[in-house]
C-alpha cells in the first residue's frame, strides 16, 4: 500500500436500532400454525434417515408427530431424552448437512422438513412453559463425579450422570457456564441469553454443582480430581488457536477471531465494540464465517474472507457461506496470507495474499500476490488443543488431542473425555453432546459394576 | 403422572389402547411386536370354526382415500376372518398370553349361527387362558354372504340369541362387536345387553366402494376386472363411530353398558374423545396399519400428559363426562346467538372464508375494505353458521363469539334466557297446543 490511510477502527458505527435489528434472531421461532403446517409434512418414515443422520440419534419423526398431534412438550421430552442440549442444537446445528440433508423430502422435492426449526419450536415451549424439569433422578448412588468444563460435552455428561443418581461437580474456568454456547456461537443464533437459560434448565434436574473460575492445571489438577472423585470427565475443548506465523501478528489490528467473538457475546452494549472499516478474515470454517458476518453487522464497510483452497474444501457449510454472502461478506478462494502490512505507528493497514494452486493434492503459492486494505485482520485458521493442563497426568494424546476409546475412556483409569478435546467426529455442539452422553453411560456402567 | 391403566369387565391392561381384531393381531409374531411396543391389549384376528380355514383373494385387498400429501384418511378392505388354521391360532394365543400376563388378550370369534358351533369353539377358547371374547357380528363383506358377520349383526334377535349361548357356555366376559351397517345402532346394542353380553365394541367397518378405476370401470381394489364392496375404516369413519357410541351411551336401555370404542382412532386426542363419550377402552387398526406399532408411545404419553394438565388422575375421572352434553336438536338453546370474528393478525388472506360464504351461504364476509384485500364479517348478514371457521386453514383465526344486546341481523333483542324449539312460536306443535 503506497498511500497510508489513517487507521479506522471504531465503535458505535450504527444507530442503536440497527444493532438491534442486525443481531436479532436469525430464524425467529415458528408460530403454532407454522409448526403445525410444517409438522404435517413429515412422512413418519420407518427407520428414518434423519434419525440416522443425527449424531445424538433424536427420534425425529416421533417428535414431529407429537408436534402435529399438538403435544409440543411431549415432543420436547422426546428430543431431550437423546440430547439435553436440544434447544441449542436446534439453533446451531448445521442441519443442512445433517438431518435435513437426509430428509426424504429433500430428495423428493428439494425441500426437507424444517427439522431444526421444529425442534426449536418444541424445546422452546418446554423450557419456557414447563412447571417442572422433564426428567427425575434415580435414587442416589452416593457416587461423586468431577466434570471439567461446563460446555456442551460437560453439561450433557453431567445431566445424564445426575439422572442416574450420581452427584456431579463441574469445574469451569470461565466465570459462566455454557462453554462455546455462551462464548463462541454467533450472537444472532442464540439471542435472549439462551445459553444461560439452557444451563439453568439442565441444572434443574438437581445433583449438579458448578464451580466457576476453576481452571484445570492452575486451580485443580487431574490427579487431585481423580483422588477425590469416583470418576472424572474432561470436556475442556480447544484452548489454543493456530497462528499465522507472520511478522506483526501482535500488532494492533491483528485479531484472534475466537476472542473477538467471545467479547462480542459478552458485551452488554454492542455499540461499544470497536470494528474496522476494512476487514480481512483468514480461514474457511465456521469461525471465519461467524466473525466476518458479525463484523459486517457491526458496521464494517467491507469484509473479505480469504481462504487458501477452493470453495468445496471450506469447512463452513454451503448454507453458512451463503449466509455470510447475503450479509455482504466477500469470499475469495485460493489466497494464502503472505505478509501483514503496517503503518508507521505499527498498526495493521493491510495484508498481502499470495495466490495458490493445487497440484497432485498439494497446495503451493504461485508467486503472484494481491494486497487488501485492512484495519483489522482476523485469524480464524483453527483452534488447537492445549495439552498443558494435562502435563504429568499420564493421559495419552492422539493427533494432538486426548485419546479415547469408543466409550470415551482415556488411557487413565477412571478418567473419560469428550467434546472438541477428543477426535470423535466433527467439532460440533451436537457431537460433543453425544460424547458427553456416551461417556456418562460408560461411567455409570463402570460405577454400577 | 396420571394412571392410564384400565379395568374393563375385570380385564386389566396397562393402558386403554388395544389393537382391534384385524391383520395386526393375526399371529403371535405381530402381537408380540405390539406388546413390545407398549400396546395394552389385543383382540386377536377373528377365528372361525375348526376345519379347513377360509381363503382370501389373491389379488389386492385394500383401497384407500387420501387427504392432502397422500395422508391416508380412509382404508377399505375385502379381507375375511383369519385364513390360518384354528389349532395354530389357539396354540399361539395360549403361548402369547402366558408370556404377557399383564396385557389384555381377547379372542374374536365368528362361527355359523348354530348353538353347537358356538359351544365347541368356546370350549377351545377357554383353554387358552384368554381374558375375554369378542363376537364379530360386524364383518360386512364375504362372511356376511355366508350368513355370518354383519348378517347376524343386522338382526337384533340373532345377536341376543348368540350372546345368550355364549354366556351359557363360557365364564369369560363377552363383548359383542357391532356393525355400523344398520339404521339405528341402539337396537343391536339393546339386543346384546338383553342377551347378557357384558359389553359392546364398535364400530366394525362400513360398507364402501372406495373408488372406481376409471380405466377398467370397476371398483377398487379390482380383482381381474371386478370389485366387491369392502369395509371402510380409518380417520374418515371416526365421526360415524363416535355418534354411534354416544347413541348407546345415552340410550336409557343401554346406559352404563361398557363400551370399547373403535373407528379411526389415530392419536391420543381421538382416544380421549371416545373415552369422554363413555368408552372404557379403545381399539385401533388403521392407524397401526399405516404407521406401525410405535404410535402407541405418542398415544399413551399424550393421553397421560393431557390428563395431568386437566388434573384427571385416572381414566374413570373423565370417562363418560361428555355423555350428558350430547343432546337432541330440539333441546338446543335457540337464544344463543353467535357471530363470526376474524382475527386480522393471524389472517393469512387466503379468502376461503369469503368465497364459501359468498357462493354458498349468507354473503356475510367482505373481500375488500377501503380498496384493500381484507376479510371482515358483516354482522347484519352473519347467521353464525360456522362454515368460515371450518374452511379457514388457520386454527383459531376465525372464532364464533356469543353476542348480547340487539342482533344486527334481525334487529331483535337477544333474549338472555334459554329457550328451545319445543316452546318456539313457529313450532306447529306449540301453536296446536295453544289453540
Ligand atoms: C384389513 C382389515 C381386516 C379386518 N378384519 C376384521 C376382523 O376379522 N374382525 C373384526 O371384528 N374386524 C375386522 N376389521 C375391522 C377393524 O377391527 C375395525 O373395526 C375397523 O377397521 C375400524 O377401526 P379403524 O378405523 O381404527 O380402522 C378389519 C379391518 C381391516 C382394515
Ligand atoms: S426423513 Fe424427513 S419426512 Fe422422513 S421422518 Fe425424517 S423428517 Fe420426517
Amino acid at each position: 500500500m503506497t498511500t497510508q490511510e489513517t487507521r479506522n477502527v471504531q465503535s458505535g458505527r450504527l444507530d442503536q436500532s440497527e444493532y438491534e435489528e442486525n443481531f436479532s434472531d436469525l430464524h425467529p421461532l415458528l408460530s403454532r400454525h407454522e409448526a403445525l403446517v410444517e409438522s404435517d409434512r413429515c412422512y413418519f418414515c420407518y427407520d428414518a434417515p434423519c434419525v440416522t443422520a443425527c449424531p445424538t440419534g433424536i427420534d425425529i419423526p416421533m417428535f414431529i408427530r407429537q408436534i402435529s398431534a399438538d403435544n409440543p412438550k411431549g415432543s420436547a421430552k422426546t428430543i431431550f431424552q437423546q440430547n439435553i442440549l436440544g434447544g441449542m442444537c436446534a439453533r446451531v446445528c448445521p442441519t443442512e448437512t445433517l438431518c435435513e440433508e437426509a430428509c426424504v423430502r429433500e430428495a423428493a422435492e428439494g425441500k426437507p422438513v424444517k427439522i431444526g426449526q421444529l425442534q426449536r419450536y418444541a424445546t422452546d415451549i418446554l423450557i419456557r412453559e414447563a412447571d417442572a424439569h422433564p426428567f427425575s433422578r434415580a435414587p442416589s448412588t452416593g457416587k461423586k463425579i468431577a466434570v471439567v468444563g461446563a460446555g456442551p460435552a460437560g453439561l450433557s455428561c453431567a445431566h445424564r450422570l445426575a439422572m442416574h443418581g450420581h452427584d456431579v461437580t463441574i469445574y469451569e474456568a470461565q466465570s459462566k457456564g455454557g462453554g462455546l454456547s455462551e462464548y463462541g456461537i454467533a450472537a444472532y443464533k442464540s439471542v435472549d441469553d439462551f445459553a444461560q437459560k439452557e444451563l439453568q434448565f439442565i441444572l434443574e434436574i438437581g445433583g449438579i454443582e458448578i464451580k466457576t473460575g476453576q481452571r484445570l492445571g492452575a486451580d485443580v489438577s487431574v490427579d487431585q480430581l481423580s483422588s477425590e472423585f469416583d470418576a472424572v470427565f474432561l470436556g475442556i475443548g480447544l484452548a489454543n488457536v493456530n497462528a499465522l506465523g507472520l511478522e506483526g501478528e501482535d500488532a494492533a489490528g491483528s485479531e484472534d477471531a475466537v476472542d473477538y467473538i467471545a467479547n462480542l457475546r459478552q458485551a452488554s452494549d454492542l455499540s461499544s465494540l470497536p470494528v474496522g472499516r476494512h476487514i480481512v478474515v483468514i480461514g474457511g470454517g465456521m469461525t471465519a464465517i461467524d466473525v466476518a458476518t458479525q463484523a459486517k453487522l457491526l458496521g464494517a464497510e467491507d469484509v473479505t474472507i480469504a481462504y487458501r483452497r477452493g470453495q468445496d474444501a471450506m469447512n463452513a457449510s454451503a448454507y453458512e457461506q451463503e449466509l455470510a454472502q447475503t450479509h455482504g461478506v466477500t469470499i475469495r478462494h485460493w489466497l494464502q496470507p503472505k505478509a501483514l502490512k503496517r503503518r508507521d505507528d505499527g498498526t495493521i493497514s493491510g495484508i498481502e495474499l499470495e495466490y495458490t494452486q493445487q497440484s497432485n493434492g498439494s497446495l503451493s503459492g504461485t508467486g503472484e500476490t494481491v494486497t487488501l486494505r485492512a484495519d483489522q485482520v482476523f485469524k480464524a485458521i483453527g483452534q488447537k488443543f492445549d495439552g498443558g493442563p494435562l502435563e504429568g497426568s499420564g493421559i495419552a494424546l492422539d493427533g494432538g488431542r486426548i485419546k479415547t476409546d469408543d466409550e470415551r475412556k482415556t488411557s487413565l483409569a477412571n478418567v473419560w473425555a469428550g467434546g472438541d478435546c477428543v477426535h470423535s467426529g466433527e467439532d460440533l455442539t451436537v457431537v460433543s453432546v453425544e460424547d458427553g452422553k456416551i461417556a456418562a453411560e460408560s461411567i455409570h456402567a463402570a460405577l454400577s459394576a | 403422572m396420571a394412571d392410564i391403566s384400565t379395568n374393563f369387565l375385570g380385564i386389566k391392561s396397562p393402558n386403554p389402547f388395544w389393537l382391534a381384531s384385524a391383520p395386526p393381531t393375526d399371529k403371535a409374531y405381530n402381537v408380540e411386536r405390539a406388546f413390545e411396543a407398549g400396546w395394552g391389549g389385543v383382540v386377536w384376528k377373528t377365528l372361525g370354526e375348526a376345519g379347513p380355514p377360509v381363503v382370501n383373494v389373491n389379488g389386492p385387498r385394500y383401497g384407500a382415500i387420501y387427504g392432502p400429501d397422500r395422508r391416508l384418511m380412509g382404508l377399505n378392505n375385502i379381507e375375511l376372518i383369519t385364513d390360518r388354521d384354528l389349532e395354530i391360532n389357539l396354540k399361539e394365543i395360549t403361548e402369547v398370553k402366558e408370556r404377557w400376563p399383564d396385557r389384555a388378550m381377547i379372542v374374536s370369534l365368528m362361527v355359523p349361527c348354530e348353538e353347537r358351533a358356538w359351544e365347541s369353539i368356546l370350549k377351545r377358547v377357554d383353554e387358552t387362558g384368554a381374558d375375554g371374547i369378542e363376537l364379530n357380528f360386524g364383518c360386512p363383506h364375504g362372511m356376511s354372504e355366508r350368513g355370518m358377520g354383519s348378517a347376524v349383526g343386522q338382526v337384533p334377535e340373532y345377536i341376543e340369541m348368540v350372546a345368550r349361548w355364549c354366556k351359557q357356555y363360557t365364564e369369560l366376559p363377552v363383548i359383542v362387536k357391532l356393525t355400523p351397517n344398520i339404521t339405528d345402532i341402539r337396537y343391536p346394542a339393546r339386543a346384546a345387553k338383553d342377551g347378557g353380553a357384558d359389553a359392546v365394541s364398535l364400530i366394525n367397518t362400513i360398507n364402501s366402494i372406495v373408488s372406481v378405476d376409471l380405466d377398467q370401470l370397476a371398483p377398487v381394489p379390482t380383482i381381474d376386472g371386478k370389485g366387491s364392496h369392502g369395509g371402510y375404516c380409518g380417520p374418515a369413519v371416526k365421526p360415524i363411530a363416535m355418534n354411534m357410541v354416544a347413541e348407546i351411551a345415552r340410550d336409557s336401555h343401554t346406559h352404563g353398558l361398557p363400551i370399547s370404542g373403535i373407528g379411526g382412532i389415530s392419536t391420543w386426542r381421538d382416544a380421549a374423545e371416545f373415552i369422554a363419550l363413555g368408552c372404557g377402552t379403545v381399539q385401533v387398526c388403521t392407524a397401526a396399519m399405516t404407521y406401525g406399532f410405535k404410535i402407541v408411545t405418542e398415544m399413551a404419553e399424550g393421553l397421560s400428559d393431557w390428563m395431568d394438565e386437566k388434573g384427571y388422575a385416572s381414566i374413570s375421572d373423565f370417562q363418560g363426562m361428555a355423555v350428558p352434553n350430547v343432546s337432541d336438536w330440539q333441546h338446543l338453546n335457540l337464544n344463543y346467538v353467535t357471530k363470526a370474528r376474524i382475527d386480522q393478525d393471524s389472517c393469512i388472506k387466503c379468502g376461503r372464508c369469503h368465497i364459501a360464504c359468498e357462493d354458498t351461504s349468507h354473503q356475510a364476509i367482505t373481500n375488500i375494505v377501503n380498496g384493500e384485500r381484507m376479510f371482515e364479517v358483516i354482522d347484519e348478514e352473519c347467521v353464525g353458521c360456522n362454515l368460515c371457521v371450518n374452511v379457514c386453514p388457520v386454527e383459531d383465526c376465525i372464532t364464533m363469539e356469543p353476542i348480547s344486546g340487539t342482533d344486527p341481523r334481525t334487529n331483535l333483542p337477544v333474549d338472555p334466557n334459554y329457550a328451545n324449539w319445543t316452546t318456539h312460536p313457529n313450532n306447529p306443535a306449540v301453536a296446536d297446543a295453544a289453540e
